[in-house]
């Protein structure tokens, strides 16, 4: 069995600002990942952030990663990192059990954990909605920015929140048609600033409409779309048909935090952070002792807010097992401002109606 | 379907391999993966439902969803979109739930 201090579960935004908050306090780290490199969903993030300088606002969120990474490499002495590394389950007792590269199963028993596992992307239901080249918005952001691979030709786009946005601007970069956006809310999700742009390269942004079936043998050929009222019940004869070979579906995230449940965590169904959630102090401690959890596994917000989270949490977590600095109160309470400056905004209030029943 | 001009990204490619798929001989990039290199070759279908025998192809690309798996060299249920292409490598549509043992 092996002995850690801090077991980061998740090398994303948060776990990395995680692992360097508590580094910075002098814990010993453990991250744990299952991808072949660090930076979870930053890697394939070509736009440019928003935020404060302190979130690397206006830096491209592909490079955030190496600059995580790089800081990180400061503490070298105190943090390992295991890639292509699974972990599978965490128990009552503590144990953490991790599968790496196939065939190296082991346990680790840390002191504490902090888990940032992130978020999978949710699905619409819809008639042959499983056909090939309907595909996840993430997943065409992976296919695109990551391996150079166009997705298709011409592209549908379900869902105007960010996502959504920012793929559709990100597919005409890669020479890509999208055809249009559509939503069934009756007003635009996302930042105006993207919608603007998407509107002035011509690309029509549907709300209150949505997909009444796709059509297609072996894979997608066409897309049936009609009107909804305000109630989204379908409006007869709206309908519309895309002659497209991709559906983008980008309607919102679900956090990924089986491994709390599992642990034992008190867990509730919140709509506003997007699905079940552990329930967490304002350390972000969940319900189980020395067991920490950040980013969207917390709840579905952005990556800016996730690495404050990751901040905070480290920092708490290293305290926690002994290891407080003398500038705790100072760290403490500038990552919890600049979580308030994050979620002052529009979208901010409904993520804090969420946070408010997030205690127990 | 490879992007060839990127106003942002610059692809690093890898060497050229050959690998085969369902018996057909195709060409992907080291580095990159059996998903990524197939739907670049416009292959779309990885498989087929279980019961109905619809065809599938990859949703999230990022290993969580399991609509990729794929038998490779000989191995059943392999998740495609997370596993890098290798020189020489089968890759077979799957029928059924694959055999383990």
């Amino acid at each position: 069995m092996k002995q850690a201090e801090i077991v980061i579960i998740g090398g994303g935004p948060a776990g990395l600002c995680a692992a360097l908050s508590a580094a910075k306090s002098g814990s010993n780290v453990l991250i744990i990942d299952k991808n072949k490199n660090l930076g979870g969903q930053l890697i394939k993030q070509t736009h440019m952030f928003f935020g404060s300088e302190k979130q690397y606002a206006s830096k491209r969120g592909i490079d955030i990663p190496e600059i995580l990474i790089d800081e990180l490499f400061k503490y070298k002495e105190n943090i390992e990192i295991k890639t292509e590394a699974t972990a599978v389950g965490m128990y009552e007792d503590g144990i953490i059990t991790v599968l790496e590269k196939e065939d190296n199963y082991y346990k680790i028993e840390p002191k504490a954990v902090i888990v940032a596992t992130g978020a999978y992307e949710k699905f619409l239901s819809f008639p042959n909605n499983d056909l090939p080249g309907i595909y996840g918005a993430g997943a065409v952001q992976t296919l695109m920015n990551v391996y150079g691979v166009k997705p298709g030709n011409k592209v549908l786009m379900v869902g105007a929140g960010n996502i959504g946005l920012i793929v559709s601007y990100q597919l005409m970069q890669a020479g890509v048609e999208v055809k249009a956006i559509l939503d069934a809310a009756p007003k635009i999700g996302g930042y105006l600033v993207h919608a603007s742009k998407i509107r002035r390269m011509g690309v029509p942004i549907l709300t209150s409409h949505t997909v009444k079936e796709a059509i297609g043998n072996e894979f997608l050929e066409k897309v049936v779309i009609s009107e909804v009222d305000e109630k989204f019940n379908r409006i007869k004869g709206t309908e519309m048909i895309f002659d497209v070979d991709v559906m983008c579906i980008s309607v919102g995230l679900t956090p990924l935090n089986e491994l709390l449940a599992l642990r034992g965590c008190e867990m509730k169904y919140i709509p506003q952070l997007s699905g079940i959630v552990p329930v967490r102090n304002e350390n972000y401690e969940t319900t189980v002792e020395n067991v920490f959890v950040a980013g969207d596994a917390t709840g579905v917000e952005e990556a800016s807010a996730a690495m404050v989270e990751g901040f905070l949490a480290g920092l708490c977590a290293a305290a926690k097992i002994g290891y407080k600095p003398d500038d705790f109160i100072d760290r403490k309470n500038d990552y919890i401002k600049q979580l308030n400056n994050l979620r002052s905004g529009p979208a901010g209030k409904h993520i804090l109606a969420g946070i408010e029943q997030i205690g127990r | 379907m490879r992007i060839e001009e990127h106003p942002i990204l610059k692809f690093n490619k890898g060497k050229m391999i050959k690998f085969v798929f369902d018996g057909q001989e195709m060409e992907g990039y080291e580095g990159e993966t059996i998903a990524a290199a197939l739907h670049a070759a416009g292959v779309k279908v990885l498989g087929k439902s279980l019961f109905l025998h619809r065809p599938r192809g990859f949703y999230c690309a990022i290993g969580n969803c399991s609509s990729c798996l794929m038998t490779v060299n000989g191995v059943a249920n392999v998740k495609t979109c997370v596993t890098d292409l290798e020189e020489g490598m089968i890759v077979e549509i799957q029928e059924g739930r694959g055999v383990i043992v």
